[in-house]
């Protein structure tokens, strides 16, 4: 019987088969940020272990670092300690580290595929749970936790159980208006936050095959948020030309090896998954999260729901709960509720076209008077091609914020923060209580949303907004 | 890592699904670099709320955590399971854990015993009834009995064998050293490295 995507990648990369124990899979990149790395480092310091392959392993700074002055010292002591603890860690053990004001330097999912080093069939591990990302490229790329980190440290394998399979078929086209991340938040919204608990979700059909790199690494990096470790893509043209020619991508005669190894990572037609959902994409609207988890959200022109039309008591106790935090009240229409900041950017929204897209709403517009919009760039590098295009033109013009490339407030580990009672509309991955500091509410939009929703302080797409 | 075998304890009720790890540990409290002293960090803003329930004094001292379904979703971040070891906790009970917490959970020798929903409602109707009332947790029967009730829990058993044995997974996986390095000399040549 054929095999899917998936199951192709997991064989190859099996070192020693677990007859029902874990099978032992040899990792092929392994990226370090800040926070999940100290402690593995110390394990390796304790025990003695060396680190087996830092020719395999890529480290940058990207949770925890301020995106303004960014060749000043930390302000925070704890964040500053802590980055100096990578630098370290890097320099000890032979790790190739790209620090705040290095010109690679940004979130490490976009690192990795900027420079090439994402490529097809390849195992991919991060001590972050939006590794998922890199599925975009048709590799299996997952988060692990710290244990994880010094385990593949120590190895560069790891002991895994056998993933199921999901196919999630998108079938149409998306309409006009629509994105990769209006997309995958209908997707979680329809299979729920532990729709995905132990598969790996494969996205084909029409609509996954128009979306640009960009666009399926949106869809990727958000599996997670629907429960699944990880998501794949098969590779095809639109991959293969965004990887031809960046610094790490194969050359000469490896060129033309790698090509047809890739050539063989689509799921065979007589493959089974373990399960298949269809969604029609010709159906989708823009979409939004009015809860506290990514999976409750609803297509922008509808209402806050009522818990009372919720039959299943615990769903419907979540519900009561999500409203009384975020201060809604069922039946106000989404696009009357009114934000104080507007975030762009993350390992979801933060790339080049990201960006280009909502410069593409917000030009010659203003940002709404009250409403902080602010523009975090995905790296170093999209920053600098966003500004060699004069997009941080168009946002500064408009009233943003332009700054240095990292996290920022998806996490708001950073001093990129929400006050408590603030509500953001925000193109990362999160809506969880407190996500963007502490009593901070979020609203989970695309880029396109974002812009519209800066403009007119209110939740709104780009046809809400007046011509100008 | 200590072997797990049975454990005897108090246990605390949380009335809530989708606990994500930002609600169990904020991202603020990531910047420590240290492996331990985290208990001051766990649910850290929904203990601001005098009712809640870790702040109940019927609850003190609880080393079991008894929650609705979707348990650890969201960030992979294993300081989740250093709080809440540090603030007490041997087990958590739940319908349904989320991949990378369950896996995190394991490394650590935090039992995660996954039993159905109406289960997990029966025990909170017996705690609350009586906050004293021991639950023990047997791994090596997969049972969680508290009072006359008595159910059977799920458990991977691979992490079971490993969290009976205390056995630490880098050690294990160095026995296939000889089948790692012979994987490395056919890895092909196209694959990227760093210099």
């Amino acid at each position: 019987m054929g095999r899917t995507l998936a199951e192709k990648v997991w064989s190859d990369h099996i070192i020693h088969e677990g007859d029902g124990l874990p099978d032992l899979l040899y990792i092929d990149m392994h990226l370090v940020h800040e926070v999940t790395s100290p402690q593995a480092f110390d394990g390796l310091r304790a025990t003695g272990r060396p680190l087996r392959r830092p020719d395999l392993t890529i480290a940058t700074e990207d949770h925890n670092i301020p995106t303004v002055d960014v060749d000043k010292p930390i302000a925070d002591p704890v964040s500053r300690i802590q980055v100096e603890t990578l630098r370290k860690n890097c320099e000890e053990f032979g790790v190739t580290l790209f620090p705040l004001g290095d010109l690679e330097q940004g979130i490490v999912h976009v690192v990795g595929p900027q420079m090439g080093l994402t490529q097809p069939g390849m195992t991919i591990v991060c001590g972050d749970s939006h590794t998922s990302t890199h599925g975009a490229f048709g590799a299996l790329a997952f988060g692990i936790g710290t244990s994880e980190v010094e385990h593949v440290m120590a190895t560069q394998t790891l002991p895994l159980k056998p993933f199921k399979t999901m196919a999630i078929n998108v079938e149409g086209k998306l309409p006009l208006g629509v994105s990769a991340k209006d997309l995958i938040l209908a997707v979680i919204a329809q299979i729920g936050t532990g729709g995905g608990q132990g598969y790996v979700l494969e996205y084909r059909g029409e609509a996954i095959k128009a979306l640009s790199m960009e666009g399926r690494m949106t869809i990727c990096n958000m599996s997670i948020e629907a429960g699944a470790r990880a998501g794949m893509i098969a590779p095809d043209a639109t991959t293969i030309e965004y990887i031809k020619g960046k610094p790490h991508a194969p050359h000469g005669e490896d060129w033309t090896h790698a090509l047809s190894y890739w050539e063989t990572l689509v799921t065979d037609p007589d493959a089974k998954f373990d399960k298949e959902i269809t969604i029609d994409a010709s159906s989708l609207r823009p979409f939004v999260t009015w809860g506290t988890n990514p999976g409750q959200g609803l297509p922008l022109d509808q209402s806050v729901p009522d818990p009372q039309s919720f039959s299943d008591p615990v769903e419907r106790k979540a519900v009561e709960n999500a409203l009384a935090y975020m201060n809604l009240v069922p039946g106000q229409p989404l696009k009357e509720i009114a934000v104080d900041t507007v975030f762009l950017g993350s390992c979801t929204n933060g790339r080049i076209e990201d960006l280009r897209a909502a410069a593409n709403v917000i030009k010659n517009r203003k940002v709404a008077r009250g409403v902080r919009l602010l523009v975090v760039p995905g790296s170093t590098r999209v920053r600098i091609e966003a500004e060699h295009e004069g997009l941080d033109q168009i946002f500064l013009d408009a009233g943003a914020e332009w700054r240095g490339a990292g996290c920022s407030m998806c996490l708001a580990m950073n001093p990129d923060k929400l006050t408590p009672g603030e509500r953001s509309a925000s193109t990362s991955n999160r809506n969880f209580e407190g996500r963007q500091g502490p009593g901070g509410r979020t609203h989970l939009v695309s880029p396109e949303v974002a812009a519209a929703t800066a403009v007119r302080g209110t939740l709104s797409d780009p046809t809400d907004l007046v011509e100008v | 890592m200590d072997a797990f075998t049975v454990h005897t304890g108090t246990a605390a009720p949380l009335h809530r699904s989708n606990v994500d790890t930002d609600q169990i540990i904020p991202a603020e409290y990531l910047k420590r670099i240290t492996r331990h002293g985290f208990e001051d960090a766990l649910f850290a803003s929904w203990r601001n709320d005098p009712e809640f329930v870790l702040n109940l004094p019927q609850y003190e001292g609880s080393s079991i955590l008894i929650a609705g379904p979707d348990f650890g979703t969201g960030s992979s971040r294993e300081h989740a399971v250093w709080a809440l070891q540090d603030y007490g906790f041997k087990v958590i009970l739940s319908s349904r854990f989320a991949d990378i917490f369950r896996g995190n959970s394991g490394k650590g020798g935090l039992l995660t015993a996954v039993i159905p929903q109406d289960a997990i409602e029966k025990l909170w109707e017996i705690i609350e009834s009586s906050p004293a009332t021991p639950v023990t947790v047997d791994l090596q029967e997969r049972t969680v009995t508290a009072g006359d009730y008595c159910c059977d829990f799920e458990v991977d058993d691979y992490v079971r064998w490993r969290l009976l044995e205390g056995l630490d997974d880098i050690g294990i996986t160095l026995e296939h050293a000889d089948a790692i390095a012979e994987f490395e000399r056919n890895r092909p040549s196209f694959k990227p490295v760093l210099n």
